[in-house]
This record gives structure tokens, sequence and C-alpha cells, in this order.
């Protein structure tokens, strides 16, 4: 076994190549068998009809992100600053407040991520403890008109919900 | 290193103090020993480090326990046929003054030094042209000092002339003042870039023309730099995983496997058998991913756009596959230090298999048009042929090297990931010219597609993450339930992995080349330097040699088979 070194051979020397007609025609053959193909039936050709046929999304797509809820609707999220240490383009930011509702000690009073700056590389996923945020939104496209409408807030992050079932979500894998 | 070349070393170089850094001998010489020692390592035929794979500095200002001189210039050198791999290290006493420069001896460290220059501030006496390079030419100060701040923006608000460096290219080529001006031999100066669609990015190529034929080239970079050394200088270990994706972006799996392996060298890491060989089907697979972006492009800028759509087609439909393993289709993000960041979902070899059948079809309806296609031929066949011992010499390698007819590939010479269990040829070709680099591609990515189908039969079950408290996350189920992972999960982000103090030079065999990391820790979760060799950077610092005495689109052709990319280049 292992690598053995092999000279690639150069072609051109022969005469069907130099004659350029013989190996042009073959090369056609190839362009034609497409062309029939895809003139016969088209619904082989790599061609997605976006928007009206979206892609496919899987429960790992790194999507825009959410703030995930308990039952009752109380924010998950307990300001302990793990996502925004993590975050490798630093653009999450959070201010905590206190927490009156008995689960935890503090909550977020504001949770802004500036969608500008997300690189959406999973980092605040993977660090938070309390699976509080997630990206299984689905949301790929985002488009504004205006720099200040992509800074997300909490009421928006908490109010998007998940794509995908928690079975699904879970099978991801961690 | 062998034994015997240390030994031969020692006796040639009885000032130097010698050390070993996992398979790197380090020698610190003095800096008026430096050009000398340098020069006798290039010509001893004993020695014959032909190679000269990177250069760059450390600027010693903030490390814990340092004292004398600030900075520290690296040369890193590779004799490839003996797989001994060399850093030779001088401390410099004043930057002004600097140290002399070895562009006589590899005209690599032309680029290189340059940049050391532009990023450290560090004067190369005897270099021809010591202009900045990544950075634009009104900048003010240097990034990669430790006391420059990251926020120091600056804006460039008129573009470069260039006037001097192509005028002085084209005396070195033998036109003087007054054949530019003479009207039956008139110069024609032309731009091609730095938005051009033919440079497939950011690049600016002035060129100097009579009629179609190039007389002198010179090449201005920079235009995608954003600061990955300096930024990574700002981050933990694990936080520099995303931003190895924009390196190469046409392959950023493989960015980030050459990037977590050289830390995990360093720190001893073993990673578990299921991950190597999740890394090596992965990194194959990128490898042809690559090569598809690389040879359909080349083939479009021939003007046959037909090819295109057979070789991208098919890398598309790879993206929905790469979506669904990573969650992402560009940056996949997809390692971590001590392993795989997920595993391979449920039913991925059938995806897999599916893919590289529906690769293969698309690489041989390609080949059918242009392999024995005269005018594919007459346009590649011995157009900017380079050879083997001047891409040596610029720093070349990957597949330009390989197509000039110098086996060198990390995966067979210093094997990884178990390499060496696989059976696999590394194409090469004869000439260096555009054709066989082309070639050599094409028989790259069925070797890699050989290496993927034994990679698939042979994987093993298990976990892709080693179980170690200090560098693994611990489970999320884990961090949810028990206090004790909680406070290791809150150590390992808040202070990162904490990385042996230490510097190393870990490499890396890209689509493109060898992809090196050289790091300097000060034993924190933040790296004090993190240098990358980029393989396309030595390649663009060439390309003027290849394209003068060519025709205008030749130079295009060219360009697009020594495969640039922004990302890497500019950093």
């Amino acid at each position: 076994m292992s690598a053995k070194v092999k000279v690639v051979k150069r072609k051109g020397d022969t005469l069907p190549e130099k004659l350029y007609l013989v190996e042009v025609l073959k090369g056609m053959k190839t362009s034609f068998g497409h062309f029939w193909r895809n003139l016969r039936d088209n619904s082989r050709l790599y061609v997605r009809h976006y928007p009206e046929q979206q892609p496919e999304i899987t429960p790992r797509w790194r999507g825009r992100h959410r703030l995930t809820t308990h039952e009752d609707g109380s924010i998950k999220c307990v300001a302990c600053f793990m996502c925004q240490t993590n975050c490798p383009s630093r653009c999450i930011m959070i201010e905590a407040g206190e927490r009156l509702d008995d689960r935890d000690e503090k909550l977020p009073v504001r949770f802004d991520i500036d969608l500008l700056e997300c690189i959406y590389c999973g980092y605040c996923v993977e660090a938070c403890p309390k699976d509080a945020i997630r990206m299984d939104t689905g949301i790929f496209s985002l488009v504004e008109h205006n720099r200040e409408k992509m800074l997300v807030g909490l009421d928006e992050l908490a109010a998007t919900p998940g794509a995908f079932t928690e079975d699904d979500y879970q099978k991801r894998g961690l | 290193m062998d034994a015997t070349a240390i030994e031969i070393m020692k006796t040639a170089f009885p000032y130097g103090q010698f050390t070993e850094v996992l398979d790197t001998v380090v020698i610190d010489v003095p800096e008026d020993k430096l050009h000398g020692t340098l020069a006798r390592l290039r010509n001893y035929p004993d020695l014959d480090f032909s190679l000269l794979l990177d250069v760059t500095a450390v600027d010693y200002l903030h490390y814990p326990g340092h004292t004398g001189d600030r900075f520290a210039v690296v040369y890193t050198l590779r004799n490839w046929k003996k797989n001994r791999l060399l850093q030779v290290k001088s401390r410099v006493a004043d930057p002004v003054k600097g140290v002399v420069s070895a562009t006589d001896l590899w005209p690599a460290a032309n680029w290189a030094e340059r940049e050391v220059f532009d990023q450290y501030g560090i004067n190369f006496k005897r270099h021809p042209d010591l202009r900045r390079i990544l950075n634009h030419w009104q900048f003010q100060g240097h990034p990669l000092r430790k006391d420059f701040d990251i926020e120091n923006r600056q804006i460039c608000l008129e573009s470069d002339s260039l006037e001097g460096p192509i005028k002085e290219r084209l005396a070195q080529n033998g036109v003087d003042e007054s054949t530019i001006k003479d009207i039956n031999t008139e110069v024609m100066f032309l731009n091609l870039g730095p938005s051009h669609p033919a440079t497939h990015g950011a690049i600016r190529i002035l060129t100097a023309l009579d009629g179609e034929t190039i007389l002198a080239n010179v090449n201005e970079i920079g235009y995608l730099h954003r600061g990955f050394e300096k930024t990574a200088e700002q981050r933990t270990y694990n936080q520099i995983v995303p931003l190895t994706d924009r390196l190469n972006y046409c392959s950023s799996m493989l960015n980030n496997i050459a990037y977590v392996k050289a830390v995990e060298s360093w720190m001893g890491i073993e990673i578990t058998e299921r991950a190597q060989f999740m890394r090596v089907v992965l990194s194959e697979f990128y490898r042809i991913q690559d090569h598809l972006v690389c040879l359909a492009a080349n083939l479009v800028d021939m003007g046959g756009l037909t090819n295109y759509w057979y070789l991208y087609n098919e890398k598309e439909a790879s993206y929905d596959f790469i979506s669904r393993l990573t969650g992402a289709r560009l940056t996949s993000s997809f390692t971590r230090i001590g392993g795989m960041y997920r595993d391979f979902y449920e039913g991925w070899e059938v995806d897999m298999e599916n893919q590289l059948k529906d690769i293969e079809k698309g690489i041989s309806d390609c080949l059918a048009l242009v392999l024995q296609n005269r005018i594919v031929h007459e346009r590649t066949q011995n157009c900017c042929a380079f050879p083997g011992e001047t891409a040596l010499a610029y720093g070349f390698t990957g597949p330009c090297l390989r197509a000039s007819g110098v086996p060198f590939d990390l995966r067979k010479d210093a094997p990884y990931y178990n390499y060496e269990a696989f059976d696999f040829n590394i194409p090469v070709g004869t000439n260096g010219d555009i054709y066989d680099r082309m070639m050599v591609r094409f028989e790259e990515m069925f070797e890699s597609m050989k290496i993927i189908r034994q990679a698939m039969k042979m994987i093993p079950g298990g976990p892709v993450f080693i179980d170690n408290k200090r560098i693994a996350l611990p489970s999320k189920n884990e961090v949810y339930g028990n206090i004790e992972a909680l406070a290791s999960h809150f150590k390992l982000i808040f202070d990162g992995i904490q990385v042996p103090k230490g510097e190393w030079y870990d490499s890396f065999e890209a689509a493109n080349g060898e992809l090196g990391f050289h790091f300097v820790s000060d034993g924190s979760g933040q790296p004090y330097k993190c240098k990358v060799r980029p393989p396309c950077f030595y390649k663009m610092g060439g390309f003027h040699e290849m394209v003068e005495g060519e025709m205008v689109a030749d130079a295009i052709l060219n360009l697009g088979s020594i495969n640039i990319i922004g990302g890497e280049l500019d950093r």
C-alpha cells in the first residue's frame, strides 16, 4: 500500500487528435446526449425554481436564531453570557435583569443579535447550557432595507417558532 | 528529522542552538550569521533545503518571561526529498536596520519578506522591492505588532500607480525607457483587475504589453485582506475554526482540519480512529470540490462554458450533501480541537456514493469534451510552462508543483491520519504547463475518490471526540443536569482550551498545496501568534515569471490554472 507516483500521459500526438474534427464530433456526441435528454425530460436538470421551490433544510442547518421558551411561555435564557462569550464575531449583546418567576435568578432584559455581523457558525448554540438558543428556525434568507432592522431583539427571537419537531431536532446529534 | 542530518548541520553551524519541536528542527542563529546559514542550507548538497515554505516574524513585546530583543524572524524550510523540516530563527536587534534578505537564494522570499516588512515593520537589507503587500500603500503602522490596536482600521484613498515597479521590471527584462516611448515600439500598460471577471477575485494584474505579448508584469494583492492573523490573536483556539472557513472558501473543511491538526499535534492529542477516518473522507471530498471549481473556472476562461456546467452541477449537488452534514453550504466549521463537531448523519454512505458517482459522470463528460480536443491542447500545452526547479524556488507546493514533475505530496512524504494505509497514486506532470496543471487535477480527483471509497470501507464506529475534560465540551445532557459538567463547560467556554507554551509549525496537504500554521502560544487559551502559510500566496508570487513572454489571454488561463483563492491569498 501507500502512495505511488504516476506520470500523467500527455495527449495530442495521435492522428485523430491532430485531425481535430474526429475528436470534436465525439465530444459533440456527449453534448448532444445531454441536449436530447434534457429536451425530452427536464425534471433532472439542476435548476431550482426558487422561491416557489425551497431548498431542503435539515435539522442540522444553521439558520437564523431563536430563543426557546418554557411551556408557560417564559424565556429559558438565564443571561449567563456564555453565547456572547463564545461568539467569534461578537454579534450578541445581552443585558441581564432580575428574574421574578422563581425559575432562575436572572433573565435577559435585552438580547440583541446583529445579523449583519453574525457568521452563522453555531457557536452560541454549542455554548448554551440551558438549550435556550437554537438555530433551527430554517430561516436562511434575510433581507432588510436598512442596517438597523438587521438587529433582532428579544421579542422577535422569542416569537419565532422552530421549523422541526423536537425528535427531529434532537436527532441532529450534539 | 534523521540524526545524520542533524549531525551534519551541527558541524556546519557550530554557532547555532538546536532544538527539536514536533518533526521540525529549529536552529537559533545570531543575526549576522543568518544569511550565511540560509545560503549553506540552500546550496550544500547534503542539506538541500530547496523549498522555502514561509518567512515570518514574532513580536515578543508581551510574551511572558521574555527578555532581550523584541523581534525575531523565522524562515521555514523543507527538504522535500527526505522529508526534513527546518526552521531558522534569528533575533532582530533593530527592526529599522533589519536582517539580510534571502531573495537571492529563494525568489519565494521576495513576497514572504515583503509580508513580514508590512506586518511587523522589519527591514530586509538587499531586498529588491521592499513594499507593503497585504495592507495598502497608504497604511500607517504595522498591524501584527503587539502594540498595534486592532480597531485602527485605515482606508485607502487612492490606488497605487505601480509605475515604479513595472518600469523596474521592464528594465530587468531589457526594455529601456527609449523603447517604452518610441512610437514604433511603444509599450501599452494594461490593468487586469482588481475587479475583473477573469481574475476570479480581487487581484490587480498590471501588464506592460507589446501588442498582445506581456513584456513585464507586476501584481498587487491584498484587496481581500481582513486581518485573519490579527483577529486570531484575539480569539480562543476553537473560536478560530470558523475564521479558517474563510481562508480557502472552496474547500473550507480542509482549512478546518489543517488548523485543528496543527493545534492537536502540539498538544499531543491523539484523536479517535473514527474522527481520523472522517477527516480523511471529508478532506478528500473537499479536495475534489476544490479541483472542480478550479477546473470549471479554468475551462470557462478558455471559452468552454459547457464544461463548466458538467463540473459545477455536481459541485452544486455536493453542497446539498455538505449542508445536510455540516449545517451550512460553504462555511462548514465542522472540526473542533479534539475531534469533529458532529458524527456523520444516518445514511451518509448512500449519499456519498451517489455524490461520487455523479461527480465521476460529470468529470468523464467534461473529459470527453476536452481530453482529446486539439483546441484545448493548443491553448494549454507548452503555455506558461514552469520547470520543477523554478517552481520549487518560488515555493510552489501541491498540484502546481507536481505538474512541474516534482512528486512532493505530504500525504506520501509525511503521512498523517493513516494515509500510508491507502492505495492511491500521486499524479505528476512533465512540463509544468497549463495542460499539466489541469490534467494533474483531473487525475487527483479520481485518486481522491479511490481514497474515499477505501476509507468508507475501513471507517470504524465509536466516538468522534476524545474523552478529555480539559479539551472536549461535556455532553449537553450532562451540562443540563450535572453541576460538575456545567462547571467544566463554563471553564472551557470562558477560558478556552489551554495550550502549553511554545512555538511550532505544522502542515497539511490542502487542495492547493501545503497549508501550514505557525503558532506561538503563551500558555493561555488564545494564540499569541497564528501565522498561516497559504499555498497560493507563493504561487501568485511566481506569477509574473510564468506569464512574461506569453500572451494576455494565456495569462488569464494561467491565473485560473494556479487556482488563486482570494480569501487565502490575502487573509
